[in-house]
């Protein structure tokens, strides 16, 4: 039983990150085409994008598009789950499901749609486009996050709060966001991420300014270069990074709880 | 000492169709432990939160301390609470959870560090102050907050069944925790509880609450001895209850007739009135008994708490009498062999209560 469950494992492990494995390895390899035997060390391909300008611009665009979006959809998320923890309201089930909705819908569908409507009201093509398709594709994630963390509250810690002395902001400050922090950083971590990597949405909505996953596919669609694989690496590395650090913030948190 | 710190007048407090609390009129004096008792939805809690500020009146006025505090927010108030779950700060450590209602008033820091010193050495809980609230125990955190609720020096302290969550011996410990502390301090403690034992060993008066209303106020000893009704009866204590109807200086029921207590006034022929029976004044033996009233009743079970016990028998209508003995005296019972046990009571020791409209 336990080596049939270790095989599994250890087989999803290498679907998901053989692709990405190899990628990188090509990354560093000097033969133009993703073919074994490897030919020789490069880093040549990184050196190429690295004085590419297209790259740069695709990489701050990215870089502002997620940073802002999960500022954005973290306070988003934030006060959706907010509301809907502290009242009791007529409607509230389907308030949530609303909110939840986004992600359920093909992201074709809501590219098209997007795009339909920025360039309805004439706001298409710009970075905070894109900015603000990402904040509704990712708020609903945010605010199940920090949802969450608010169902494990004391019921009585908020007005514990106001019992002595402090205001309704005041409790707000000095209790319910610092016991919401450790899903705060997860969520601004994780949006960050999903808004970094997202493709289909900012590929309709980005017009000229495109974001690194659109410049990805332009290169692919004109040839086949190595400079993908680099790109893919960076990319890659970066997501991972947010997602772990999304993963430690709730990690750490437990830890000190339970120290 | 006897003035009056928190007046209830007239108080209702409606949840949509539902009523919380209805019409109470309370006084609670300045330097007074008040304990609020009643079952689960007798209105108890939300009078307690009426009083914090966390629910506003429907109709009626509160004042504390001569004020009018409907309306008033309950950060503007100075009503602390130690509350059932505790509602202690995760992300604070002890001394910062302390702290917190200073830090509110805008006290400066090193005020604040020396004030939340003091009351934790005074809950003997000093050597705690940085340690992370998830570290510690379960009658340490509510000492914790008891500190966090009395550092700012209220007149009034709110306790909403503060020992529910303890180990029976902590509770034990606490209650004597409590008790000294009011004592010490002076200071009003307003305390919720459904437990008997809590608010009969601490408060120096208690309330009892059913459906929202005030059933009866007094002392520990006048409501165990001298219930106001029917509920007080059956809620306080280990009561025997026959209903039936005065005739004379004797009142008949379906068992037989039964002398009444004396009375400042005879209650008229026929009014229907209650007689309740202590389970600790009910006699119990083989044979016949040497007081006015007597009957005759089967053993249904028996219940043992430590050196008393408590028997429950049916009389011939089905009527349920509680007697509570001490254990040494069971052996001349012979309870082991069944049939039926003759009951008896003294009249004077039976407290007669007049049928109300519940």
């Amino acid at each position: 039983m336990t080596w049939v469950l270790r095989g599994y494992t250890a087989l999803l492990f290498t679907f998901v990150f053989a692709p990405i494995f190899f990628s990188m390895m090509f990354s560093f390899n000097s033969a133009r085409f993703p073919t074994l035997p490897l030919e020789g060390f490069t880093t040549h391909w990184y050196e190429t994008i690295f004085a590419d300008e297209d790259f740069w611009r695709a990489a701050r665009n990215s870089l502002i598009v997620s940073v802002s979006t999960g500022v954005l959809a973290t306070i988003l998320g934030f006060c959706t789950a907010y509301s809907d923890y502290r009242y009791r309201f007529r409607g509230q089930g389907a308030y949530l499901a609303i909110i939840l909705l986004p992600p359920t819908i093909p992201l074709i569908v809501m590219a098209l749609a997007m795009l339909a409507w920025f360039s309805k009201v004439g706001i298409s093509g710009q970075v905070w486009t894109i900015i603000i398709a990402h904040t509704v594709l990712t708020a609903p994630f945010a605010m199940a996050i920090i949802r969450l963390r608010l169902n494990q509250i004391d019921a009585s810690m908020e007005a514990a709060a106001w019992n002595l002395g402090a205001s309704e902001w005041r409790a707000m400050r000095e209790v319910i966001l610092p016991f919401c922090r450790p899903a705060i950083l997860s969520s601004l971590f994780l949006t960050a991420a999903v808004s970094f990597d997202e493709f289909t949405i900012a590929w309709f909505v980005s017009g000229l300014n495109k974001t690194l996953p659109v410049h990805v596919l332009e290169i692919v669609q004109g040839t086949i270069d190595p400079q993908v694989n680099a790109i893919g690496t960076l990319v890659f590395l970066t997501s991972m990074t947010l997602v772990i650090a999304a993963q430690l913030s709730i990690f750490f948190r437990l830890q000190r709880s339970t120290r | 000492m006897s003035e009056p710190l928190v007046v209830l007048d007239g108080v209702e407090k409606r949840f949509d169709d539902f009523v919380a609390v209805r019409r109470a009129d309370l006084t609670i004096n300045a330097g007074e432990f008040v304990a609020i008792m009643g079952p689960s939805g007798c209105g108890k809690t939300t009078t307690l939160r009426m009083l914090a500020g966390l629910e506003d009146p429907s109709a009626g006025t509160i004042h504390i301390d001569g004020k009018v505090m409907n309306g008033v927010p309950p950060h503007e108030r100075d009503t602390p609470m130690v509350w059932q779950t505790l509602a202690l700060f995760p992300f604070l450590n002890v001394r910062e959870n302390v702290e917190f209602g200073l830090k509110m008033r805008g006290v400066a820091a090193p005020e604040r560090g020396r004030r939340a010193k003091d009351w934790l050495e005074r809950m003997e809980i000093g050597e705690f102050a940085g340690r992370n609230i998830e570290t510690l125990s379960g009658g340490q955190k509510q000492r914790v907050a008891l500190a966090r609720a009395l550092v700012t020096e209220p007149r009034l302290l709110l306790l909403d069944e503060p020992l529910s969550a303890l180990d029976a011996h902590l509770v034990i410990r606490m209650q004597s925790v409590l008790t000294r502390l009011q004592r010490e301090l002076g200071i009003t403690f307003v305390y919720v509880t459904h437990s008997q034992s809590e608010a009969f060993a601490m408060a120096d008066r208690i309330v009892i609450m059913a459906s929202g209303e005030v059933a009866q106020v007094g002392g520990a000893r006048e409501i165990y001895r001298n219930p106001a009704n029917r509920f007080v009866a059956e809620f306080v204590g280990r009561n025997t209850i026959l209903t039936g109807s005065v005739e004379g200086a004797r009142l008949k029921t379906a068992l037989g007739s039964f002398t009444m207590p004396g009375q400042g006034t005879q209650p008229a022929d026929g009014t229907q009135a209650n007689l309740v029976i202590a389970a600790d004044r009910l006699q119990i033996g083989r044979g016949p008994l040497e007081v006015e009233n007597t009957l005759r009743a089967t053993l249904i079970s028996e219940e043992f708490v430590g050196a008393f016990v408590t028997l429950f028998l049916e009389a011939e209508d089905g009527t349920e009498f509680k007697v509570q003995l001490q254990e040494s005296a069971l052996g001349a019972l012979d309870l082991s062999s069944g049939g039926t046990f003759h009951l008896g009571w003294r009249g004077e020791q039976a407290h007669l209560m007049i049928e109300d409209a519940r």
